[in-house]
């Protein structure tokens, strides 16, 4: 990549395409690298959510269920696991990661280079996806080994959806690290606004057996809508039937992201 | 000689506190450059304003005839910069943080080059929570140099480190600066000022205090040197004060410090003692350094 064109595209500003892809690229695999080191952030993105499938899937099993259109706890379970990947990674990885880089001076290092903010967010953004995607293929994997689970949607409306679940979960993760003055903080703020939330929007426990006054809060809380617009999805509804909750999770982003922006500090 | 920098009537303050108060300076390419004074005389303002990450309250700052506070991103392309206090991920190892950091410039610097450069071949696949704090600071200069830049930045290099890794840091910086890089220092060891800096520019409450070659201010301001010797008590070294080159006496107990300036000074001291029979011990000469300057200058010393 030492060859460099000066006449490149300027979608970039001044700086040649070519480098910023570089840079971008190793980015994302650094950080997938360190996502891998890191054995909290592995654990809740890839163990815990097939624990969970290993656990309420040997309680409830995989029964056909009339409140839930006849399908079975696990099959409601793979989309409603992949809202809570998302969740935590956003609301705990993201906050907490962005945080405690500033804390320790990490941004700082990252600032004094050309690399763009933008490009060093949409790494983050990148790599957060990528460990979702797996995280959720070993639900799905899992779930399909032990209990035949059923997919009713296409493949690549469910990829889209979950891009931008993510990219709405991601900005509540930068305006919390944003808000929060040190990465002790954010973990709390994350915290405490990701638990109640994992129970009340379905993406831990189905809706349905909750009673009607948590179904009520449910409709104030952004992951409600990434768990219905995934269970849409993936049993084969159309965008057109989930207007809402797309126009949600773009607003929750468009939000939390033009927020953050003015928070974001690099020290 | 060309520029690397030129800075006019640079200012800046922050709110009714004013950190850097209208300096003026050129730092030349190819030179060391070292910016010395105390904690808070707006050494690290003025670097952050030639790096572009403060914006002058009012003045100029051009780098490689680069606005940098407009034109930041060009300019970070241009410099390296060392950070006093920074960090990279704990788990990141050090060949992958060389590689990354090169990732993010034109023309990267080769890995292996920086690593053997720096003493960290070694240590290539260690993770950096696991370094030393001297291998964090190679670290840190090895990704200021990643870019080969033309000018770089090094602030407080050395605190912390024992003299002798001092004395190869220093030996590190000149062999950066061998390689074609102007080099910006600022260090509150006026003995590294002294040793490693081809200018020394002394800031002191946001001004200039003085700015040239380490010998030309020490020569210049006129600063005394010293003679330093034991006498028993009983004998009196007044009468050296008679001498034209003696400029004061202090004597306390069995320990005399005579001050004077010129170049027959010492000499004369040793000679007017022979003749009058004074039995004079252990006798040194102080040559006057920056520390004396900055004393002089500013009428206090450096650390307080």
């Amino acid at each position: 990549m030492t060859h460099r064109s000066t006449t490149g595209p300027r979608t970039f500003g001044h700086r040649d395409g070519p480098v910023t892809a570089r840079a971008l690229v190793s980015l994302v695999v650094v950080n997938l690298r360190l996502y891998v080191r890191e054995p909290i952030g592995a654990f809740f993105t890839l163990a815990f959510p097939v624990m969970l499938v290993l656990i309420f899937g040997a309680i409830f099993g995989n029964q056909p269920e009339d409140m839930f259109d006849g399908r079975g706890s696990m099959d409601i379970s793979m989309p409603a696991y992949t809202a809570l990947i998302l969740g935590s990674v956003g609301l705990l990885g993201v906050a907490i990661n962005t945080s405690s880089y500033r804390e320790a001076g990490i941004l700082r290092r990252f600032r004094m280079t050309p690399l763009r903010p933008l490009v060093y967010i949409a790494a983050d953004v990148i790599a957060n996806l990528i460990m979702t995607l797996v995280g959720m293929a070993g639900v799905v994997v899992v779930g399909w080994l032990l209990y035949r689970v059923q997919f009713e949607g296409r493949a690549l409306s469910v990829f889209l959806a979950v891009v931008l679940s993510g990219i709405a979960m991601f900005s509540v993760g930068y305006l919390i690290a944003g808000l929060a003055p040190n990465a002790r903080a954010a973990q709390v703020i994350g915290m405490v606004v990701l638990y109640p939330m994992l129970f009340m929007s379905g993406a831990g426990m189905p809706l349905e057996v909750m009673p009607d006054s948590v179904q009520t809060i449910s409709a104030y809380l952004p992951l409600t809508y990434v768990v219905k617009l995934l269970r849409g999805l993936w049993f084969g509804e159309a965008w057109g039937s989930l207007l809402l909750e797309t126009g949600v999770l773009v607003g929750v982003f468009v939000i939390c992201t033009a927020i953050a922006v003015r928070l974001f500090r690099w020290e | 000689m060309v520029s690397s920098i030129e800075v006019r009537d640079l200012r800046r303050t922050y709110g009714d506190v004013i950190a850097v108060d209208g300096i003026s300076f050129e730092v030349k390419e190819g030179e060391i450059f070292g910016l010395v004074g105390p904690n808070g005389a707006g050494k690290t303002t003025a670097v952050e304003c030639m790096e572009g990450l403060r914006r002058p309250t009012s003045g100029q700052v051009r780098l490689l005839g680069l606005d940098p506070s407009r034109e930041r991103l060009r300019v970070a392309e241009r410099i390296g910069v060392q950070l006093q206090e920074s960090a990279l991920p704990p788990r990141l190892r050090v060949a992958e943080a060389l590689a990354l950091f090169g990732s993010f410039y034109r023309l990267p610097s080769n890995v292996d080059d920086l690593l053997d450069l720096l003493g960290l071949t070694e240590k290539r696949s260690a993770p950096f929570a696991k370094l030393s704090g001297g291998q964090k600071q190679r670290l840190f200069i090895a990704l200021a140099l990643v870019n080969r830049p033309e000018v770089v930045f090094f602030d407080e290099l050395t605190t912390g480190l024992d003299p002798q890794a001092r004395r190869s840091m220093w030996d590190l910086v000149r062999s950066i600066r061998d390689l074609g890089c102007t080099v910006v220092l600022t260090t509150h060891y006026m003995e590294e000022a002294e040793r490693l800096c081809d200018r020394v520019m002394i800031v002191d409450r946001g001004r200039i205090v003085a700015l040239d070659t380490p010998e030309a201010l020490i020569g210049s301001l006129n600063v005394n040197r010293r003679i330093v010797f034991g006498l028993p008590e009983g004998q009196d070294a007044a009468s050296l004060a008679r001498l034209p080159a003696v400029s004061r006496i202090e004597q306390s107990d069995e320990r005399v410090i005579v001050y004077g300036h010129g170049n027959h000074f010492a000499g004369s001291v040793v000679n007017a003692m022979e003749d009058a029979g004074l039995p004079f011990t252990d006798l040194r000469t102080v040559q006057p350094n920056l520390e004396d300057v900055f004393l002089l200058l500013t009428g206090r010393e450096i650390r307080e």
